[in-house]
């Protein structure tokens, strides 16, 4: 069973009727309990998710350690991280090394990055298999990921900055654009996370 | 490089798609989740559901229809029409809907654009404006055009965007139904003038119009309907020439 954790923030049914399209045993529920595999989705602010996420954030950090496959969707791939800076400077639950920071809004380019963008495919295993380079998928965000690691990115992006639109470390990963949103080719990344 | 987004427009009464020639001598146009799905197969970058009648008639809102459609469509969609309360935006939001556009009660009252954009997030607030030129401006309308507001459609634009609106949707007045293309001079108007995506809408007939939108009115999106729905183009139709134009589109 997929846990889709609510903590108060955002599009859970988005992504609980799109695993429920692909057939998939999941659940919107508000701890782990009896959770195979976990998905923390979200949108809103950084701090403000923290701080509900607070009472689980020491039982997510011991389910991904222990192997536990956690996918994070677009606000839930930046609480994967060390820290934000959204709003004010806040740690994030630290199970990938990096820090979150703001789409540069000089340029031309507009902020939040609303629609679709292509993916440069860096690792085609696991969230991404199947997908090929090129894929465009859908994007709302106004910060972006900074992978201590650049093995970390499953995925590039671009928007001003190049950052990882996916991520990836062995069971934890992530992605910054909504795959519940992004038609079939994200419908094949859950099915990909529902089968892992 | 952001795809630029081809977003059918489904305008909604009595649970029904119609779509209005400037807004009068409405007529059926169908079922709005059958119409979505045939959309979202046509490579529909996104959707906009939007109760045209909400304001002046009261009606509920739409939020079961938001949680229909979210049941069997996987792209983005926006609902709009008769919102006036942040609680009732939380309430579309969590039935699947992606987005919310105010129009009327965003200018009857600011302060739902600040609020709903602290609360639930400037990317799913989207600042509907029906513009209709008046010399050599644009003045916004409210209630589908029939009550003037005495707003500058560039100024009430950058003060939805300074309140949290994180979307300008732009219909022209005059264009709206026309078929003979997009209000370029308003849409680079308000496109220049604010630091978020607009999207343009009213007056859609081929693809250069849309074409046309993107490069001539700086549009990030737009949004078309009676083409549409009469069956003249299709979406995957439409992006093919667009692309062939030089727009960058997701086909």
């Amino acid at each position: 069973m997929i846990a889709i954790l609510d903590y108060g923030m955002g599009n859970l049914r988005s992504v609980e009727k799109a695993l429920e399209h692909l057939g998939v045993d999941c659940r919107i529920q508000d701890d782990l309990k009896g959770a195979d595999k976990l998905i923390i989705p979200g949108v809103g602010a950084f701090p403000a998710a923290m701080e509900r996420l607070a009472p689980l954030s020491d039982e997510i950090r011991r389910f991904a350690s222990d192997g536990g496959p956690l996918l994070g969707i677009c606000l839930g791939q930046q609480l994967l991280f060390e820290s934000s800076c959204e709003v004010e400077e806040t740690a994030g639950l630290g199970i990938l090394a990096g820090s979150v920071k703001p789409l540069p809004k000089d340029g031309g380019l507009k902020v939040p990055h609303i629609g679709w963008s292509s993916l440069c495919v860096k690792q085609n295993d696991g969230l991404l298999a199947g997908i090929q380079d090129g894929e465009q998928v859908y994007f709302v965000h106004s910060f972006w990921t900074d992978c201590a690691d650049p093995s970390d990115a499953a995925s590039l992006t671009s928007h001003g900055v190049e950052f990882p639109s996916a991520v990836q470390r062995e069971n934890v990963w992530g992605a910054q654009f909504h795959p519940e949103k992004s038609g079939d080719a994200g419908l094949k990344m859950l099915e990909n996370f529902a089968k892992c | 490089m952001t795809s630029i987004r081809i977003i059918p427009c489904l305008d909604i009464r009595d649970g029904r798609v119609v779509k209005g020639t400037q807004f009068v001598n409405i007529r059926d146009a169908g079922d709005p989740i059958e119409l979505a799905k045939y959309y979202n197969d046509q490579g529909a970058d996104e959707l906009v559901f939007l109760d045209i009648t909400a304001s002046h008639e009261r009606r509920e809102t739409v939020a079961e229809l938001a949680s229909r459609v979210a049941e069997q469509i996987f792209i983005p969609f926006t609902v709009g029409g008769g919102i006036s309360e942040a609680d009732q935006i939380r309430e579309i939001l969590l039935a699947g809907a992606d987005k919310v556009s105010l129009n009327t009660a965003a200018v009857n009252n600011p302060a739902l654009i600040e609020e709903s954009s602290r609360r639930y997030g400037a990317q799913c607030i989207v600042c509907a404006i029906d513009a209709k030129q008046t010399g050599d401006s644009w003045e916004v309308y409210l209630h589908g055009g029939r009550t003037a507001t005495g707003l500058d459609a560039v100024e009430w634009a950058q003060e939805a965007v300074r309140l949290g609106a994180g979307e300008i949707l732009l219909t022209s007045m005059d264009q709206d139904g026309a078929r003979d293309g997009y209000d370029l001079a308003l849409t680079r108007a308000i496109s220049t003038s604010v630091g978020v995506p607009v999207i343009a809408s009213g007056g859609a007939g081929t693809a250069q119009h849309l074409v046309d939108a993107v490069e001539k009115g700086k549009a990030d999106a737009v949004l078309l309907a009676g083409i549409l729905h009469d069956g003249v183009s299709t979406v995957h139709g439409l992006k093919e020439e667009m692309a062939a134009a030089g727009v960058p589109v997701r086909l």
